[in-house]
């Protein structure tokens, strides 16, 4: 059978751009987990897809954005966050959800991650953390730990990197769950809830990078980056996201934060609801 | 419906050309603004930040001007008039999203207030530095239109031509003034509503399965579907087909795609031109200028008129797309060309590229004062002696 009829069978192809298939991703890429959660997410709510639009920025994970057969726009490096929040504030009815990497959301896009999450616009955004930038060949990013090698940092990494879970909850983020590209269910269940969830959610899934990063490193395949994870990944639902730093040795996952809190675009209705009233009884 | 009655200010004010610009941008039916505070502009902000609200749009202040364009271009795609104003600092930031509304045929507005640069240069001083900077700011190969206001009238009149030039081509169009443009207080005459001309971007017609959202018309403009209408499109910033698919490593498709949105403009440059001619038909010099130094080429004129020196303006409302054959025609029946300009020579180049044999005599500025009538007066009779 071709690899375009296997495609055409799949439970979940009713939701992808098919004829944009096959994708740009490697073999054993956490990507391709990433997108299929996001999918069974949006089949198992029964999301009306006229309503939800896709954002993603550059790199491998960029192109996610293309493949699902929704409203979806691929920004510039960075920047789709900012992009995303435009949308949602100028049609509230749409469910606006980010997709993109480290790099992309926490380096050149950082600014924008923290000031959405500070002011709780209601997207979603869900980060494949790969500890590179995979697309570019493998350089060091905001998420690569100390010491790795990279196509930038021959030496070793000398610089401290984000705990992302921890960056969103300190900046306001209202939803914040961390899980790696093992914990597909778990996964699954976070993104559904983040769909449901008003407010800014994040959710990190950590990725393999077997091509570029994992084979730098000397990680072994696909599959013993995936036994690693299952090694080193401890669920701790509620635990302090500032404590849970990933190192070799621990891979906290779980649902750190769900909190709740108004979101910028009910205090907006609110205001401009407050303001039109006040205007009424000066005009009568 | 009461938000949209307070929309258009019908009536005379005396208010500033950033307040007029604001007022123009809700006239035109602009309902998303998303700003970063920024001398000389921030007084556009601030009426949006009251304003909008009255009318039931949406007024963010974003964390960088970054930000501020990457979210109007967002807020445009989900159906909505959408605007950012700064000033050159941020309009530098604000360039590699140009480049992205451009690729995905975003229509938006952008007001650039200018001050002096390069830098921080001098924010609270009235400059035009930022003329090639709006041509060519961000990478690749464009067209844009830009349009420079030389009143506070024009700040209102201008703001809707630039929403009707953005909805009409799918682009980003800029409003380039100056300091002086944007702070001076002017009588400013609102119309009635339904004397102002609004054009809204055109809409598919095909079934949302037959809908590829960069397939053009014959004007070369595709019809625009907007996020949240069932069409289900995708957009990027990379080369695309006209389905929106990446083409990457096609030659054909980047050549077609780069032409057609550099075409757009380029073959409807003589609609989208305005220009204002003074005294042009018998003129033995002409005074080439736009934004604050057309008030006092036209009061040059008209003295050097009295002195007997047959002088005319040629003033160019729309900078970019260049009007190109209008200069050369100035040209061909004048001795010399005068363009007083608020930078150290910008726009001079193209109008020099116009003239040809002509010769063209460049009356910089930099910073603080605009030009003398009496200086331009000067530059008048030296070249007819």
């Amino acid at each position: 059978m071709s690899e375009s009829n296997l495609v055409m069978q799949h439970s979940l192809a009713k939701y992808l751009r098919q004829e944009r298939m096959p994708h740009i991703w490697c073999e054993g890429c956490g990507n391709g987990i990433l997108l299929n959660c996001f999918l069974q997410a949006i089949d198992e709510l029964k999301v009306d897809l006229d309503k939800i639009v896709v954002v993603s920025g550059i790199g491998c994970i960029g192109r996610i954005a293309g493949y699902i057969n929704v409203d979806s726009f691929h920004t510039t490096h960075g920047r789709a966050i900012a992009f995303a929040t435009g949308v949602k504030l100028a049609n509230p009815e749409l469910t606006v959800v980010v997709i993109s990497g480290d790099g992309d959301l926490f380096a050149i896009g950082g600014n924008h991650f923290i000031h959405a999450a500070r002011r709780n616009v209601d997207i979603k955004v869900i980060c494949a953390n790969n500890f590179n930038y995979g697309m570019t060949g493998g350089q060091y990013g905001p998420t690569t730990p100390l010491d790795a090698w990279t196509t930038t940092t021959p030496y070793g990494n000398i610089e401290h990197p984000f705990n992302l879970a921890h960056l969103a909850a300190a900046a306001g983020a209202v939803y914040v769950a961390r899980w790696t590209s093992l914990h597909v269910r778990r996964l699954k269940a976070s993104i559904t809830k983040a769909l449901q969830k008003e407010g800014f959610s994040f959710i990190e899934m950590i990725s393999p990078c077997p091509e570029i990063f994992d084979r730098y490193n000397k990680m072994g395949t696909a599959v013993d980056v995936m036994k690693w994870f299952k090694l080193v990944s401890q669920v701790r639902h509620g635990y302090d996201p500032a404590k849970a730093e990933i190192t070799k040795t621990q891979i906290l996952v779980g649902e750190f934060v769900d909190i709740e809190k108004p979101s910028y675009g009910r205090l907006l209705r609110d205001m401009t609801s407050r303001v039109q009233e006040k205007l009424k009884g000066e005009n009568t | 419906m009461l938000n949209e009655s307070r929309a258009v200010l019908t009536g005379t004010h005396f208010m500033s050309g950033d307040l007029a610009c604001a007022e123009g941008a809700l006239a035109a039916g602009c309902r998303f603004f998303g700003g970063y505070p920024i001398t000389p502009a921030t007084e556009i902000s601030e009426r949006m930040s009251r304003r909008l609200v009255e009318v039931g749009g949406v007024f963010v202040q974003m964390e960088d001007e970054i930000g501020s364009i990457a979210a109007v271009i967002g807020a445009s795609y989900a159906g909505k008039k959408a605007m950012t104003a700064t000033s050159g600092p941020g309009f530098s930031l604000m360039q590699e999203n140009i480049g992205l509304a451009v690729m995905t045929e975003t229509p938006l507005v952008i007001v650039n207030i200018m001050r002096g640069g390069p830098s921080t240069g001098q924010p609270t001083m009235p400059g035009q530095q930022d003329v090639m900077q709006a041509r060519w700011g961000s990478h690749g190969d464009y067209e844009i239109i830009a349009l420079t206001p030389s009143s506070v009238q024009e700040m209102f009149d201008l703001t809707i031509e630039c929403f009707n030039l953005a909805e009409t081509y799918r682009v980003p169009v800029i409003l380039l003034a100056d300091e002086i443009i944007g702070h001076m207080w002017e009588r400013v005459r609102i119309p009635p509503a339904e004397q102002i001309t609004v054009v809204s971007r055109k809409k598919p017609k095909v079934p949302a399965a037959e809908y590829q959202p960069f397939k053009p018309d014959k004007d070369l403009v595709p019809p625009m579907a907007c996020f949240g209408e069932g069409y289900r499109f995708h957009a990027t910033g990379l080369t695309h087909d006209e389905k929106g698919a990446p083409r990457t490593v096609s030659v054909d498709v980047q050549t077609k795609l780069v032409k057609r949105l550099s075409d757009k403009i380029r073959k409807n440059a003589k609609k989208i031109v305005k220009v204002q001619r003074v005294m042009l038909e018998d003129a033995d010099v002409a005074v080439v200028a736009y934004g604050i130094p057309s008030r006092a080429a036209l009061s040059a004129v008209r003295t050097a008129r009295k002195e007997g020196v047959k002088a005319g303006l040629l003033r160019l409302v729309t900078i970019w797309p260049f009007p190109q054959d209008l200069v050369s025609d100035v040209a061909k029946q004048v001795k010399a060309i005068i363009v007083p300009e608020m930078n150290y020579g910008q726009l001079v180049r193209e109008v020099e590229r116009a003239a040809k044999t002509t010769p063209v005599i460049l009356l910089s500025k930099l910073g603080e004062e605009p030009h003398r009538p009496s200086e331009i007066i000067e530059a008048m009779r030296r070249a007819v002696k």
